[in-house]
């Protein structure tokens, strides 16, 4: 197994603040590698370093063996990095059926003077997207949904939304920020069980930022601890779970000294 | 009983820009109706409200609704679609005006001009003005909201300071008294008598048509045409990137939207609707006049979003419907009222109209002593408190209150 994506050494500062400091991990093709850490730890940072909405002043993100680091944030996307966010980022305005047909944005080729028109490619196109689209709602069980603006649907539904845009975009790795953040148990298991499907029935590599330990435990292959914007331990989840940098940085500790972890 | 509801069977049935049978044929009568309403045909007369537009004096503002609602097209696409709020629109449209009769006016010795044809000086207004839009557009990428409104504002006074230097007067001509615009007969290139006339009464295929009548129908099939670009163009890839740009524009990048190509874009498109119609816009009059495109013309585009509906095609013309037709409405309201004789009207006649110092609100004298106000006056008035009214109770518009109505008759007797 080879690696899709490597960070390579990146830190980012705002001002004094350093929110990443010298973090490298690499995902390998085809696992569920999880990022966890307490509050302000610097996971999402990580996760808009690598779609490029934050330019990290050092270090080297690399896709495939190529490096992103300048590229638009648009031509990530293209690469086949897709994401979701933390604080859900739907078009509140348009439709669900829209909003997963913007997923598909950078699958479609058509011109928008043919769009204009309503001829040729533009027209053939959003008849075949529709069915691809309409194959990720059933597989998100949202069927009932699709006419809805995004605005009014429930936060679950939202979520789930989010995510079908995400997938919409035919990705290689989808980044998932904090999935079932504010869910309750039952649509937690949903999620779960959505994101294993991914994995298995799409082939989709995953990189998951998310606080619910259950959840990571359960599902992650390898897991990479944050906190302060720093590494302070990567492996199983049964070695994260054991690794004494790990507690300390959870639930505090006066013995240990979280600067000498490596 | 009714049956099951007709549902779709296929992706193109749902994709058809008319899906259900019932706005196909109410779409298809409306067009027809609109066809036949400059002529004096018996079965249109009998339709309520619309007798009275058979007369020629409704074809002049019925040409200006027209023109007016593809300028305000054009801007629901930057604004309402594209969240990109700009005052000036107005500028481009003068933009449009300028280069159609540069392109299309006669050369003399104070202005300047090539007497090329329509086809030509029509959608070179369009061109120009999107070129235009396109050098203005980066400035959108940097600001949003607020900022770009008032910057946009600062093109209206560059637009009209420019129309007062000699090379502004030398195209739009002397300031004040403007310059003739080229009539929208269709010639192939310059020769004497053109090819379709539309500026003269006379005969088209078999019928006598007015000159009133021939303008009517060559901005009615305008209008229909950039209505169906407008809303193909909301319905479509693009349509669906701008939207995602307005709501929001960070998330519309990570999803491979690229931000500037999209908002040039926008301001392109938009501003060749408004270069087209500004070019109509003169050749209504038949006048060019830099002090046209000035800021109130923005601001009436921003009330006609606001009052119709931003961001829909159909709200968009509702909207303009109302903005031009309503003065129009209040002011033949009065005349009726004051024509009354005996009855209720006489009677509402005596509480709204005044000559000047007795009972009541509306003022017909022509001069306007005392507190009471004008029709005029009064459409001013009319309007400012639409929109103060349309921002509280119903920000989606007039379009906001017919999906309500409709929603409510869909479901009923259920209330949800």
């Amino acid at each position: 197994m080879h690696a899709l994506l490597e960070v390579d050494d990146i830190s980012l500062r705002f001002g004094g603040v350093t929110a990443i400091d010298s973090v490298s991990f690499e995902v390998r093709e085809g696992e569920l590698f999880a990022i966890i850490g307490p509050n302000g730890a610097g996971k999402t940072s990580i996760f808009n370093s690598i779609s490029q909405v934050y330019r990290p002043q050092s270090g080297d993100i690399r896709w495939k063996g190529a490096s992103i680091m300048g590229t638009r944030p648009d031509r990530v996307a293209r690469l086949g990095v897709a994401r979701t966010f933390q604080n859900i980022e739907l078009f509140s305005h348009m439709t669900v059926l829209d909003n997963l047909l913007t997923g598909r944005h950078i699958r479609m080729t058509g011109s928008f003077l043919a769009g204009a028109l309503w001829v040729g490619k533009a027209k053939r196109e959003e008849i075949e997207h529709r069915r691809k689209v309409e194959d990720i709602i059933d597989f998100l069980e949202i069927e009932g949904w699709r006419k809805h603006p995004v605005a009014l649907l429930p936060y679950g539904i939202q979520k789930r939304v989010e995510l079908g845009r995400a997938l919409a975009m035919d990705p290689e790795m989808l980044m998932l920020d904090e999935p079932v953040a504010g869910m309750n148990l039952e649509e937690t298991e949903d999620m779960a069980r959505f994101i294993l499907d991914i994995r298995r029935e799409l082939g989709i590599t995953l990189l998951m930022v998310e606080h619910d330990m259950g959840l990571v435990m359960d599902i992650a292959d390898r897991v990479m601890v944050l906190d302060f914007g720093r590494r302070i331990s990567e492996g199983s989840p049964a070695e994260v779970q054991r690794d004494p940098n790990v507690i300390a940085a959870y639930l505090g500790s006066t013995e240990l000294d979280t600067s000498t972890a490596e | 009983m009714l049956g099951r509801p007709r549902l779709y069977t296929a992706y193109r049935q749902e994709a058809q820009l008319l899906p259900t049978w019932t706005q196909k044929v109410v779409c298809t009568l409306f067009v027809a109706v609109l066809f036949l309403l400059p002529f004096d045909l018996p079965v249109i007369s009998h339709i309520p409200l619309v007798r009275f537009l058979g007369d020629s004096d409704w074809m002049r503002p019925m040409a200006l609704l027209m023109v007016l609602a593809i300028a305000a097209l054009g801007l629901n696409l930057l604004a309402g679609v594209a969240g990109q709020v700009s005052l000036g629109h107005a500028f481009f449209m003068g933009v449009g005006a300028c280069t159609a009769v540069y392109l299309g006016g006669s050369s003399g010795e104070a202005t300047w001009g090539h007497g090329l044809p329509i086809w030509i000086w029509l959608p070179g207004a369009g061109v120009v003005a999107a070129l235009v839009g396109v050098a203005v557009s980066p400035v959108a990428v940097r600001l949003r909201g607020l900022y770009l409104a008032i910057v946009t504002l600062g093109l209206v006074f560059l637009g009209i300071h420019f129309g007062n230097t000699s090379w502004g007067r030398k195209i739009a001509g002397p300031p004040a008294l403007g310059r003739e615009f080229p009539g929208l007969d269709v010639r192939l290139w310059k020769e004497e008598t053109p090819l379709i006339n539309v500026e003269d009464d006379g005969h088209w295929l078999w019928f006598e048509v007015t000159d009133l009548q021939k303008r009517y129908l060559f901005l009615l099939v305008l209008t229909i045409a950039f209505t169906l670009v407008a809303k193909n163009l909301t319905r479509t890839r693009t349509g669906r990137a701008l939207q995602a740009i307005r709501d929001r524009d960070i998330a519309a990048e990570v999803m491979g939207v690229p931000e500037f190509r999209y908002k040039v874009i926008a301001f392109a498109v938009s501003s060749f609707f408004a270069g087209v119609a500004g070019a109509l816009f003169s050749a209504l009059s038949q006048r060019i006049l830099a002090t046209d495109f000035g800021l109130f013309l923005s601001v009436e585009f921003i009330a006609i979003l606001l009052i119709g509906g931003a961001g829909t095609t159909s709200g968009t013309l509702i909207g303009t419907f109302f903005v031009v037709m309503v003065p129009q409405f209040v002011e033949e309201f009065t005349k009726w009222l004051d024509r009354a004789e005996g009855g209720l009207t006489e009677l509402l006649a005596r509480f709204l109209l005044t000559e000047g110092d007795d009972f009541g609100i509306i003022n017909t004298a022509i001069q306007t002593p005392g507190w009471t106000l004008s029709v005029f006056d009064w459409n001013i008035v009319l309007f400012g408190a639409l929109i103060v009214v349309f921002l509280i109770v119903e920000p989606l518009g007039i379009f906001g209150i017919w999906v309500r109505v409709r929603n409510y008759w869909k479901r009923w007797p259920f209330s949800y």
